[in-house]
């Protein structure tokens, strides 16, 4: 399998993980089509193939601060499939920023895919932000199904900005979460689904430690004939503050599921849901066109502010 | 100079007329407050000359052109502006970023900051705030006005711009109007209920029921409308 990086290659890690060019200083590990292309290291942060070949085990030593690791994964072959299994070993009181994702190039008739499983044990007093970005290209189907389990430590922080804006055909993300006692987690997620596409998104957070918190916001828009459907499920088994909020725009001849569902198994767990699934408004699309800006353009900015 | 020719506007869905035969005209640089009962039509008048909707009958002219077939986009690159009665709500986009696309462009901070505190705003704290539920009424009624302001406009035309606004804040906003009336050239029309609004004005018009009733010079008319509304509260009174 070819894995050098070409200069495709760069643009779609740039779409996918924001790196023009490979950062120095920085932990890299980059993944092309099944094996790895780039890996470099730092004095904190160690990464090691897993024995069985399917993954990577990153090292996070306790006290870093201000670190950030790559470790996108881009498949620019047809017909290839592949399941990874990445662990993230975090240390107490590390402050780093993890910077993921997932590009398909897939210019062939046969189908890509691949289905990552991210596993987080963070120590405690950590703040760990994550950035998955999801895209495809190409004319051939590009399948994504991303699963994130998070173990959140007492008094850490975890955000969670998870991303996918075009090209993907198919998606079935799953997130699992577990928060210690004062840990907080917030996620951020942001999908545009268009043609036949179709996302699902299962999210369980389970609030286990006392003043543990979570926050989840989404917001999605569904053109075309694509459809969506989202199953946050917030379980409060502690004293604790929980709010989700999922909004959608469809559009076209799409459809938006969202299924809520929130459990308190404690009389102090506060656990709030929000959802709300609309079309564009007129009155926003007035609004822009009464500045000068053409109904396709009022959408577009609509649709550009919604998912900023 | 705008000119309503003859308007007739019936409700599409079940020919309701709300404007019956209405021919008015704004001047050149002139600001016309256009005053009158709830449901006579007033609002309507200004949907109309923003093009949001299409009269049943007659023309609308706009320094010499016949604007009544096209469409709000193309009216408002023609120079005409419209701040809502009610503005609308946005999920994430900045007032900076409505303010740039009303001035056509990107504008800096100093700019955007200018026209926020001509509305009573402390600009550094609103750029970057969403035009969203965190907003109050008034603060997004201030922005709407502000949308305006940005504008070199033929026409502007405000739908209430005082409705939700603090007394502190209306000053302001009567401030704004009467140096707007002095630095551009352009027209406003404003539709307004309030006394210290209507004294901004050349001239003021009454619509009730759909008609055109009184017209003219603001100390022709505005003791005219102070008169009736005394006798309406002894009226009430008695």
């Amino acid at each position: 399998m070819d894995n050098k990086l070409l200069t495709g290659d760069l643009q779609l890690l740039n779409i996918i993980a924001a790196m023009p060019e490979i950062p120095k200083g920085a932990a890299v590990n980059i993944r092309k089509n099944g094996d790895k292309a780039v890996r470099t290291i730092t004095e904190n942060v160690d990464i090691r193939t897993k024995e069985s070949g399917n993954g990577i085990d990153i090292l996070i030593k306790a006290g870093t601060k201000g670190e950030k690791v790559y470790i996108p994964v881009i498949l620019t072959e047809s017909g290839l499939n592949e399941t990874v299994a990445n662990d993230f070993i975090i240390g107490d009181g590390a402050e780093v920023e993890i910077i993921a994702g997932c590009g398909i190039c897939n210019s062939g008739s046969c189908g890509s895919s691949h289905s990552g499983v991210h596993t987080f044990k963070i120590g405690e007093n950590c703040k760990v932000k994550y950035v998955e970005k999801h895209y495809g290209e190409g004319s051939g189907e590009a399948v994504m199904n991303p699963s994130t389990i998070i173990m959140v430590g007492k008094n850490s922080a975890f955000d969670m900005e998870s991303t996918q804006i075009k090209g993907i055909s198919s998606t079935v993300r799953n997130t699992v979460a577990y928060l210690a006692p004062n840990a907080r987690m917030n996620v951020s997620e942001r999908l545009v689904t268009h043609g036949n596409q179709n996302a699902k998104s299962d999210m369980e957070v389970f609030l286990n430690g006392e003043s543990s918190s979570l926050q989840i916001v989404s917001r999605s828009v569904a053109q075309e004939n694509s459809s969506q459907m989202f199953h946050p499920k917030a379980v409060g088994n502690a004293a604790c503050n929980a709010h989700i909020q999922c909004d959608a725009i469809i559009m076209d001849k799409a459809s938006v599921g969202s299924i809520p569902e929130i459990q308190a198994n404690d009389a102090a767990a506060s656990i709030i849901h929000e959802a709300a699934i609309g079309r564009i408004n007129n009155e926003q699309l007035l609004k822009l066109q009464s500045l000068g800006l053409s109904a396709e353009e009022a959408e577009a900015v609509i649709i550009e502010g919604f998912l900023s | 100079m705008l000119r309503f020719e003859n308007i007739c506007y019936n409700v599409p869905e079940n020919g309701t007329p709300i404007i019956k035969d209405l021919t008015l005209q704004v001047n050149d640089g002139e600001i016309l407050v256009i005053t009158g009962p709830n449901g006579g039509g007033k609002s309507t008048l200004a949907r109309l000359a923003m093009g949001i909707i299409k009269p049943t009958s007659g023309r609308i002219i706009l320094d010499g052109t016949d604007i009544t077939d096209i469409d709000i986009t193309e009216r408002a690159n023609f120079g005409v502006g419209y701040a809502f009665q009610a503005p609308a709500r946005f999920k994430g986009l900045t007032v900076k970023r409505l303010l740039s696309i009303a001035a056509g462009g990107n504008i800096d901070d100093t700019e955007c900051c200018k026209y926020l505190s001509r509305v009573g705003l402390c600009a550094a704290d609103y750029l970057n705030r969403a035009l969203d539920a965190t907003l109050s009424g008034g603060e997004l009624k201030r922005i709407e006005v502000a949308s305006l302001l940005v504008r070199d406009l033929k026409l502007a035309i405000y739908d209430e711009p005082e409705a939700g606004i603090d007394i502190w804040s209306f000053n302001m906003l009567v401030n704004a109007f009467s140096t707007l009336g002095k630095e551009k050239s352009g027209s406003l029309m404003i539709i307004s209920h309030q006394e210290r609004v209507m004294q901004t004005a050349d001239r003021i018009a009454v619509i009730a029921e759909g008609k055109l009733g009184d017209i003219g010079k603001k100390d022709e008319i505005l003791p005219k409308l102070t008169d009736l509304f005394r006798r309406e509260c002894i009226k009430v009174k008695n």
